[in-house]
This record gives structure tokens, C-alpha cells and sequence, in this order.
């Protein structure tokens, strides 16, 4: 259950490091989802499926990059704008390719490795420590965190802030669009209209949650997906309390996490901020 | 004075057609014919009776919704939670609607209206409160907020639930007649919540432009620091106008369950409160632009069945549009700050800018460029 | 650089400017704030491209299409505000840019060892694994300075270094500057203070509204005929200050403290007295507690002991509407942050602090035509240059924006008058109608508090001077009887066990 939130949850986290809020996730894995299960649909492939989900989110993302970087608009704005494209777009082409509502046919899942783990599971666990690596070990990564925390600064020493930018955004949207793969050729073998169902701003949670570190941001998408895992656990045995109650317990311990644990929490500095711009 | 809608409105027209324009090209690729599918998106929206009048029922909750966002984002709050408050205060409406007390319509409805008002001035001022006490980001409360509410609809009139009627559908009994918003023009269906979404319009310009309320609540969106120089609290100002946010969005919630529904249904909202945040960006969180944005977008949905069977042009579309509308926006105010930076005259605007003095871009369109707090949480 | 030639719009940054620095000089770039010199700095560093002109490097036209560029070409920045990370190492902030070739590892140790050398070399010692954040504005520069070396800068161009430093540790910055050039470095060193011309630098070219109107060579000018060519008429350098006449005490500090941002103590029991009749100049190094005293004095912070008396009025942990009422008036360090909101037009700023009371508002409801008929009267009396009270406050100058603060300010008479940094960023003209404004409040009874880091103003305005240390005064001068030398060591913290000179 944790797998698609890391996926989402590291992209949206390389993307705030850079200075680039992202709320876009939600619709960048519905293009994702979207574009894999339409993709292993054309290519009979569910690992060409797996690419053509990323390229498209990634090329999605894009989008966002022009109008937050480049345009230098609203970031919120930009990313609400996006998340209307996630719902819209993949209904109109379900109409147009497959003359569905709603759902679209049945595709080939990515293989299991072993028992119902496929091959994005070990993945999602190693993202973590390569995000940890690439942003606190290597100099592009210092750029990366640079451009977050003080674009002005880092542009005065010659660091591209743009470019860095682009790519780490680009970079949300290719692993956001993994995530939402996950789910419509991993989880299950169709995709279905909003059935990321909030996955993506759950991961922006754990981001926020994580304090806009890897592990940290690995934990807590762990958390949630196990969260998510015992309310379907038990749904499944019939446990006598709500259901509703186990449904809504991880958006509560979301709420009381946030506004009781990480109150120390500390975004990037340069996030939501131009280079130009002060 | 006016909160400068009129540079503003030139963009957000603009922008519109910038949308539809990027929509024929979509159209054409997908095969159909743009004009013919603008035109039945047109009639289905204009044409005639029943098309108008579905247009202002589908414009009603999104004039409210759009309020209710405009009014957050002035104090510098991005509520992302009108659709949470929405289906509350609906719930609300609905539950006091159904019940026979035996009162009269000047009574009952007012009670089922006030009830949503406090159910969803509630919920919008709870994300409030935990930023003013503890810094918690209002987009991330908002959002675990929103599931929340839908929870608890789906539990307040699922199977036992405490507010169930007595029908086999996850809903309320029907409204009492003496609760519900009446019919305006014969057997259409457009109610009388357009006018109260009017009403609430006017009411919230003078709030904004005409009061001292009003005016601390754009000091403090517009700039924490000189607001805490005056002595304006911010966290007061943010929780009140996420109050008054929450309020509006829970009467856009009762409009839409006692004027067209009939009874609160569980998920009756398709997400009213998330278009809401567009509304509220097109038409530049301005009371008058949100009207305007609500009926634009109202046309287009109401318009959207009739193009898909008159040019077999699928209805989503209009979602796709309704993205693009707003892209389009952020890509005008865009536009309209290089322009302004390099020093030249705005249209409508009248007035000089130093050239190099970058802060004079804030100017420009407080609405969307002057959020002064960079994210916290 | 010759003939250089930047346009904004219709606005003419640079109009024509000329500048050929040596080899080997401390070159000074005098003009006022606004004449076009951090323009010309981010053409020659690359940040904005000329219109007209070239740049000359050893003779040779360059062109910079980015900072980059320049940093190849052997130049260096050191900008007026700081460009350090604050979240990074002294070692991350210096090798940011510079990392070294390989994209897949990054070696701090040795980068850090790299940035240590380099220091001891040049004698700019600096923890180099300290976070940017903890280190003093002196160190800071320093660091500033590293990078640019670090990067191969044969050039540096200092931005206003002085702005935020204690006389010592101007001192110390004109000595590493004397040591950077006998090494065969080459510095150019922007200001608007005369008196740095002569300390520092070898020749000097001044620049006004976006021209060069000459360049001399230091030892043979003089302040005045400087101060002439800056301004291009005769100055007076000094507001004419008639002797004060102090009343019954109208603002009083009792044995103030009061936490500081990040939770450790800032004020450690501050008592202090501002008489009717008098302007008392209070100096001090940034980051001494001036923030935490100002914001509790206004009602925006409340104080861990202590109380603040009005006229006598307790008013201690009173908010900063009541604080007004009651008789203080404030005049913010920062206009954009503090003193203004830019999104809202001239009028809505005059209701400001007043949005609450008569003639602005009457039962919640705001009075528009009383607000703009005031804004309209604030405009005339203190010279606000702008088209209508309608006027968005953000196309307004900085001087006219100060202009507009200091009239809404003045209009409610208040009984004292808190007055933070008032000119900065300000040029000559508008700082001289600021001081004049002060004395003339002064002598109408008010008591002035007035906060700056910038010494000279002090000096030039101040009745009694003291000196903010550690949270605490721990001096206090009669104007005219301290030394500049004086009050800096003060300011250092030398003498704080020794009794205070009351003069």
C-alpha cells in the first residue's frame, strides 16, 4: 500500500527541495496511472506500460515547471490547474480511445517478483536512500538544495536555479507517474476515473510529515500506507467499530500529527520564492 | 476602492478565450468538429429557457464556492477545504430540512439554512484555528479535512447511520416543503439559491471594500508584517475569514441540497468545492468576477450534455477547458507583470512604474501575486 | 567599462557611465542611493545586459551573458545583503558553484580543508563547518569574501560592505581589503559615505543619476568637493540642530527582558528614559537587541520582565493598537515588511494602525472620503510625490514611501515618537527632509527615540547617545562629547563592568 505514496511522496520532495511546491501529484498520478494502463493496453507490455505512464506524467510536469518557473505564477494555482487535468483528461480519452466512462479495459499487471510484490516494491525502498544520496552527497545535489533554500544566492554564484528546477520537477512527475502506474497496472490491471482517490495528496502529507527529509518522508508514507492496509484488513474481518471511523483514521492522525508533532517543522527556505523576484 | 476588478477582467476574458481556442485544437484532433461542438455547447447553455435556467442551477453552488475560496485567499488562506465545508453544511441542511417540526417556510427554512451556515463556518474555521496555533499548513489540513467530511456523510447516512431516512439510499428523508428553496420560473429548476448566492455576493464586497473587518482581512493576506504593526491580529482575522469561508461554502452546500436535490444525498457534491478554487482565481477573488467565473463555468457544464450529443464531442472536455481557463489566467498575470516590469503602461491601470523596482510587481494584481507568507507549516 | 547604457522601460538606469579601474587599487564607487550604481555592478557582474557600451577586460571586449561568465573572467561579488545560504556550512556556501568535477560525490571534508587554507592565507579565519546562519554579519562577510576567492576572483566588487558592520570590524574589513590588493588583487568598492572614500580607497569615480561626472584620485579631493559631485549641489552635511530643551520623561523602560526569536534571552533588563523635548539615538551592533526592545516597546512582543511606561501610563504587554492610542507613534525599520502594505493604494495604507477610529471608520464601517481627504492633506504637508490617494503604495519611490509612513505617523501627534533606521536606503535629499522632520518633532515636545545602526546619523541627530550592548545600555553620552572611537568600542562591549559616563 506504501508503495505508490514513496513514489509520489519522493517526487513531490525532490521538487519542494528545489523551491517548486508541487499539489500537482494527485494529477500527475492519474496521468500516470492513466497513461500505463493505456500504454500495456497498445503495447501488450506492462514494462513499456511502466515507461509510457512515467514519460507522460513526467512530460505533464512539464507544464507546471513552464508556469511556476518560467512564467513564474502561482505555484498553487498552477498545481490546481494540473490536478483538474488529471481528472479531465484521462475521462475524455477513455471516451475518445476506448469509448468507456469510467473505467478502461483490462490490461496485463507488472509481474510478481515473489508473492504479489512486483518489481516497484524493492524499488520504492531503495528510492529513499538514492534521493538521501543524491541531494546531501553529490553536487548536484547541493545545487538542488541551493536553488530551495536561497535562488538568489545560488544564482549569483552561477548555479542554473532554472535548470535545476525543471529537472527536479520533471523528476516529480516521472516518479508521480510511477506511482500512479503502480496502481492502475500494478495493484489492479485497469484504470478507473480519480482512483489515485487522494493517494497524491496523502503523499504530499508525508512529505510534510517526513519534515522534507528522505527517510523521514519515507516513514511516514509507510505509516499511511499501513494505515490504509489496516482499514482494508479490517474491513475485510468485520471488525464491530465503524468502518467509517478506521476509513477516516489516517486523515485524523494526519491532522493531529500536523498540528501537534511537527511543529518544528522546516520547509526549504527559497520554496514559492524566484530567483528574481526579491 | 473596488479591489480593481476592471484590468483584471480583461485578462480573466482572455484567458477564457485562450481555453476555448486550446480546446478546438483538441476537439480537431480528436476528430470533431470545434464549431459545431461550440455551438451546441452554446445553445445547451444559452439557448432558450431550460438552457438558462440550468446554467444558473449549475452556476449556484459554484458562486457560493467561489466566495467562499475568495474570501479565505484574501486573508491569505488557500482553502482548499470549500468542498469539506460544502457537504457539511449540505448535511446539516439537509438533516434540519427533513425534520417535521411543523413550522412555517419563514421559519423552517431559515433554521435549515442557519444550521448549514454553522456546520460549515465550523468546519472552514477549525483549519483556521490550527494555523493560527500552530502553524499548520491550511492546504494540508484542508485536504485531510475534506476526506474527513466525506467520512463522515458516509457514515452520517450510510447503512445505520444516525441521520439515514428512511429509504434504501445513503441519504436523508426528503426536505420538508417547508424547507426548501422554491422554484423560480415554472417546472425549471432554477431555485432561489442564485439569489441568495447573489445576495451573499453584494454582502461580501461590502465586507471586503466597505469595513474595517474587511480591510484587516486583506491587510493581513497581503502582508502579515505591516498587519502585526497595526495591531490587527492575524490569527483572529485568519480564523474569522476562514469562519465566514466555511459559511458561505456550507450555504453553497444547503442551496444546492434544498433548492435542486431535494434531500441531502451522500456524495451529491461532483466536486463543487475543488472548481471552486478556480472560480475564485478567474474571476481574481473579486465578489462581481466570481459571479461572472460561476456563470462561465456553470454554462460550460451545463452545456457540456448537449455538445457531447450534438458533436459527439465527450462532455469531460469541459473539465479539460475549465484547467486550461485556469492555466490561461496564471499565464496572463504572468504576461501582465512582464509588461509591468519593464515599465510601461497597463491597460486600465493609469499609472508608472519604476523600472528595476521588482516589488512594484506586487502591485499589479494583489489578488493572485501578493501571497505574502511563503508556505510554512 | 565604457559608455555603458542599461534602460528599464522608459527609465534610464545608467545613462552613459564610464569606469576604468588598475590593477592592483581599491577603486571607489561613490554615488547616492539610486544613482545607478548596483545597476552598473550587475552589468559588469553579468546579472542584466547592457544596452550600450562595452566591458573591457586587460583591454579586450568581453561579453558576460551570465555571472558565470564574470566569475570566470577572475571577478568577484560581495553583496550589500548577504547572498549565504543560511541552512548551509560555511564550506557548502563558499564551494557552491565551484564543487569540483565529479557530479556522483561530493567531498566536503576536503573542500572544507580547502576553504581553511585558503582563510589562513588571506587572515579571514572562519569556522569553515559552522552553519552560515550562527556566524556574526563580520563573519559572514568574510565568508562572502572566501567564495569570491575561492571562485578565482582577481576583482572583487564590494556592495555597501560597511553597511552592517561595527566600526571594528570596519576596520578589520579595510584590512583585509589592503592585504587582498598587496597580493595583487584589484577591489572595487561601492558607497554613499564619504567618509570610507577616504579611508579606504585609491581613486574614486562618482556617478550620478546614472552618469560618471568624474573620477579623482583620493589623496588629492576632498569630502566637499565629493559630496558636490554626488549631489551636484553644495550640501549641507549636518541638520541644523538648535540646543534641546528635554521636559518630564514621556517613554521609560523599567528593567526590560524579553526573549528573542530563537527563545534565548535578548533583553537582560533594560531601563531607559526618553524625555519630552529630546532625541535619544540608541547604537549598537545588529543582533544586540534592538528588534526584541523595539517590538516591545510597540506592543508587538511581550516582555518576559520589566515594564513600559507612557507618560506615566503603564502600558507593558498592551497591543500595538493600544500602544498608539495611548501616545507612541512608530516609524518601522522595514517599509515593505512593516511600515506598508504595497498591495493596497496611499489611502488604505494611511488607514493603517487607524482603521479602527474616527474620522476613518464609524461602527466597522470604513469612511473612505474622510481617509482620502487625509491621505490627500499627508501628501501636501510631507511632500509625497504620487498621482492620487488611489495610488497603489508600491509604485511609489522609497523616499516617498518613507515620506507617507512618517506622515501617518506624525498625524496623531503622538506624545513619542519610535523611530527605526528612518532613512534607510534613502537618498541624500529625502534623508535630510526625514532629520528635519525628527528635529522639528523634537522641538514640538515629543519625545524621539530613535534606532539606528548607521553611527553618523546618530551623531548627527541625537541629544543623548547610548549604547546597546548584549541587552543591556551600558553607556550613555551627551551629544558632542563622545568620540566616535568611543562609542565603538562601547559597542563591542568594552567597559560594560565599568561604571557608565552620565554626562
Amino acid at each position: 500500500m506504501a508503495t505508490p505514496l514513496i513514489f509520489a511522496a519522493m517526487g513531490g520532495l525532490l521538487s519542494e527541495r528545489s523551491g517548486v511546491m508541487n499539489i500537482a501529484l494527485e494529477g500527475l498520478m492519474l496521468i500516470g496511472a492513466f497513461s500505463a494502463a493505456a500504454g500495456a493496453h497498445y503495447t501488450g507490455s506492462p514494462y513499456l506500460g511502466l515507461l509510457i505512464g512515467a514519460v507522460a506524467a513526467g512530460l505533464t510536469a512539464i507544464i507546471h515547471a513552464v508556469w511556476c518557473i518560467t512564467l513564474r505564477g502561482d505555484q498553487i494555482v498552477a498545481g490546481t490547474a494540473l490536478n483538474l487535468l488529471g481528472i479531465g483528461v484521462p475521462a475524455f480519452l477513455l471516451q475518445r480511445l476506448f469509448g468507456t466512462a469510467g473505467r478502461s479495459p483490462a490490461v496485463d499487471r507488472l509481474p510478481s517478483l515473489t508473492s504479489g510484490l512486483n518489481v516497484l516494491v524493492p524499488a520504492a525502498f531503495l528510492l529513499a536512500p538514492l534521493v538521501f544520496y543524491f541531494l546531501f552527497r553529490t553536487k548536484p545535489g547541493l545545487r538542488v538544495l541551493a536553488a530551495g533554500e536561497h535562488p538568489r544566492a545560488a544564482e549569483s554564484v552561477g548555479v542554473a536555479v532554472d535548470r535545476y528546477r525543471y529537472a527536479c520537477v520533471i523528476a516529480s512527475g516521472v516518479l508521480g507517474g510511477i506511482g500512479g502506474a503502480f496502481l492502475s497496472i500494478g495493484d489492479v490491471s485497469f484504470f478507473t476515473t480519480n482512483m489515485t482517490n487522494g493517494r497524491g495528496f496523502i503523499a504530499l502529507a508525508a512529505m510534510v510529515f517526513g519534515n522534507w527529509t528522505p527517510f523521514g518522508t519515507l516513514g511516514a508514507a509507510i505509516f499511511f500506507g499501513a494505515a490504509q492496509a489496516v482499514q482494508i484488513q479490517a474491513q475485510a474481518t468485520g471488525v464491530p467499530v465503524s468502518k467509517e471511523l478506521i476509513i477516516a483514521l489516517p486523515y485524523l492522525l494526519t491532522l493531529v500529527a500536523l498540528t501537534g508533532l511537527v511543529r518544528n517543522s522546516t520547509p526549504p527556505a527559497g520554496l514559492g520564492r524566484h530567483a528574481a523576484a526579491d | 476602492m473596488l479591489g480593481g476588478i476592471g484590468p483584471a477582467l480583461v485578462s480573466s476574458v482572455g484567458a477564457i478565450a485562450v481555453a476555448l481556442l486550446v480546446g478546438a485544437v483538441v476537439i480537431v484532433l480528436s476528430g470533431d468538429d470545434p464549431v459545431v461542438a461550440y455551438r451546441a455547447l452554446f445553445r445547451g447553455a444559452f439557448g432558450g429557457v431550460r438552457p438558462l435556467s440550468e446554467t444558473l442551477v449549475a452556476a449556484t453552488p459554484l458562486v457560493f464556492g467561489g466566495l467562499a475560496f475568495s474570501l479565505a485567499y484574501r486573508a491569505g488562506m488557500f482553502n482548499i477545504g470549500v468542498e469539506g465545508q460544502l457537504v457539511l453544511g449540505g448535511l446539516a441542511a439537509g438533516w434540519i430540512g427533513a425534520q417535521a417540526f411543523g413550522l412555517p417556510r419563514l421559519l423552517h427554512l431559515p433554521l435549515a439554512l442557519a444550521a448549514a451556515l454553522v456546520v460549515g463556518g465550523l468546519w472552514g474555521a477549525l483549519p483556521g484555528v490550527l494555523k493560527a496555533r500552530s502553524g499548520a499548513h491550511e492546504v494540508i489540513t484542508t485536504i485531510m479535512l475534506n476526506y474527513l467530511a466525506a467520512r463522515i456523510s458516509a457514515y452520517a447516512v450510510g447503512s445505520n447511520g444516525p441521520l439515514k431516512g428512511s429509504a434504501s439510499l445513503p441519504a436523508t428523508d426528503p426536505a420538508q416543503p417547508s424547507a426548501t428553496l422554491p422554484r423560480l420560473v415554472g417546472d425549471e429548476r432554477v431555485h432561489a439559491g442564485i439569489l441568495l448566492a447573489l445576495v451573499a455576493a453584494g454582502l461580501l464586497w461590502y465586507l471586503l471594500f466597505r469595513t474595517t473587518f474587511g480591510y484587516r482581512v486583506r491587510a493581513v493576506g497581503l502582508s502579515r508584517g505591516a498587519a502585526a504593526y497595526a495591531g490587527i491580529g492575524w490569527g483572529r482575522t485568519i480564523t474569522f475569514a476562514m469562519l465566514g469561508s466555511g459559511m458561505l461554502a456550507g450555504l453553497g452546500g444547503a442551496a444546492e441540497v434544498l433548492g435542486l436535490q431535494g434531500r441531502y444525498y451522500d456524495r451529491f457534491s461532483p466536486g463543487y468545492g475543488f472548481t471552486a478554487i478556480a472560480i475564485g482565481l478567474v474571476g481574481r477573488n473579486h465578489p462581481a468576477g466570481v459571479v461572472l467565473a460561476a456563470l462561465v463555468f456553470g454554462a460550460l457544464n451545463s452545456g457540456a450534455t448537449a455538445m457531447q450529443s450534438a458533436a459527439g464531442t465527450s462532455k469531460e472536455l469541459v473539465q479539460i477547458l475549465q484547467a486550461l481557463v485556469i492555466l490561461a489566467v496564471a499565464a496572463f498575470a504572468a504576461a501582465g507583470r512582464l509588461r509591468l516590469f519593464a515599465g510601461r503602461r497597463v491597460a486600465g491601470v493609469g499609472r508608472r512604474v519604476p523600472a528595476g523596482d521588482r516589488s512594484a510587481a506586487v502591485g499589479m494584481d494583489p489578488e493572485i501575486e501578493a501571497r505574502p507568507q511563503p508556505p510554512k507549516v | 567599462m565604457r559608455g555603458i547604457v542599461k534602460r528599464f522601460g522608459e527609465v534610464v538606469a545608467n545613462g552613459g557611465i564610464d569606469l576604468a579601474v588598475r590593477r592592483g587599487e581599491i577603486h571607489a564607487l561613490l554615488g547616492e542611493n539610486g544613482a545607478g550604481k548596483s545597476t552598473l555592478m550587475n552589468i559588469l557582474f553579468g546579472l542584466y545586459h547592457p544596452d550600450e557600451g562595452e566591458i573591457l577586460v586587460d583591454g579586450t571586449p568581453t561579453h558576460f551573458s551570465g555571472p558565470r561568465d564574470a566569475v570566470g573572467a577572475g571577478l568577484g561579488m560581495v553583496h550589500q545583503h548577504f547572498m549565504l545560504i543560511p541552512r548551509f556550512t560555511v564550506t557548502e556556501n563558499v564551494i557552491l558553484g565551484m564543487e569540483g568535477t565529479n557530479p556522483l560525490r561530493l567531498d566536503r571534508r576536503a573542500a572544507a580543508r580547502r576553504v581553511a587554507e585558503l582563510g589562513e592565507t588571506y587572515g579571514l579565519r572562519v569556522d569553515p563547518n559552522a552553519l552560515a546562519a550562527d556566524l556574526p554579519v563580520g563573519m559572514q562577510q568574510r565568508v562572502e569574501i572566501l567564495r569570491a576567492l575561492y571562485q578565482g576572483g582577481r576583482t572583487l566588487i564590494l556592495d555597501e560592505p560597511t553597511a552592517l558592520l561595527t566600526p571594528q570590524e570596519v576596520d578589520d574589513l579595510y584590512a583585509i581589503l589592503r592585504r587582498l590588493t598587496a597580493a595583487g588583487g584589484t577591489i572595487i568598492f561601492i558607497t554613499h559615505k564619504l567618509r570610507e572614500i577616504a579611508a579606504v580607497s585609491d581613486r574614486v569615480t562618482v556617478i550620478r543619476r546614472g552618469r560618471t561626472v568624474g573620477t579623482r584620485t583620493t589623496a588629492e579631493t576632498s569630502a566637499p568637493e565629493l559630496a558636490a559631485l554626488m549631489v551636484g549641489r553644495e550640501v549641507l552635511l549636518r541638520v541644523e540642530r538648535p540646543p534641546a530643551h528635554p521636559g518630564e520623561p514621556v517613554l521609560v523602560a523599567d528593567g526590560l527582558t524579553a526573549s528573542g526569536e530563537h527563545g534565548g534571552a535578548a533583553l537582560r533588563g533594560l531601563d531607559l528614559t526618553v524625555r519630552r523635548g529630546e532625541i535619544v539615538g540608541v547604537c549598537g551592533v545588529e543582533g544586540n537587541g534592538q528588534t526584541e526592545l523595539v517590538e516591545t516597546l510597540a506592543g508587538l512582543r511581550r516582555p518576559d520582565g520589566g515594564r513600559v511606561l507612557l507618560k506615566g501610563r503603564d502600558v507593558t504587554g498592551a497591543d500595538p493598537h493600544a500602544v498608539r492610542l495611548a501616545g507612541l507613534s512608530y516609524i518601522p525599520e522595514d517599509r515593505h515588511e512593516r511600515g506598508l502594505v504595497l498591495g493596497f493604494s496611499l489611502a488604505e495604507n494611511v488607514l493603517l494602525g487607524n482603521a479602527d477610529d474616527p474620522p476613518f471608520s464609524h461602527g466597522g464601517r470604513i469612511d473612505y472620503d474622510a481617509t482620502a481627504a487625509v491621505t490627500r492633506r499627508l501628501m501636501t504637508d510631507f511632500d509625497v510625490r504620487a498621482p492620487s490617494p488611489a495610488t497603489p503604495a508600491s509604485s511609489l519611490s522609497g523616499g516617498n514611501q518613507q515620506k507617507l509612513i512618517i506622515g501617518r505617523e506624525l498625524h496623531r501627534h503622538p506624545d513619542a515618537l519610535l523611530a527605526v533606521q528612518p532613512t534607510r536606503g534613502l537618498d541624500v535629499g529625502a534623508v535630510e527632509f526625514v532629520h528635519r522632520q525628527l528635529v522639528a518633532e523634537r522641538d514640538q515636545g515629543r519625545g524621539v527615540l530613535l534606532i539606528s545602526f548607521d553611527l553618523d546619523e546618530i551623531l548627527d541627530l541625537s541629544d543623548r547617545i547610548v549604547v546597546l550592548f548584549d541587552g543591556r545600555i551600558v553607556g550613555e553620552f551627551a551629544s558632542g562629547r563622545v568620540s566616535r572611537a568611543e562609542l565603538g568600542l562601547r559597542m563591542g562591549g568594552r567597559g560594560v563592568d565599568e561604571p557608565s559616563l552620565v554626562a
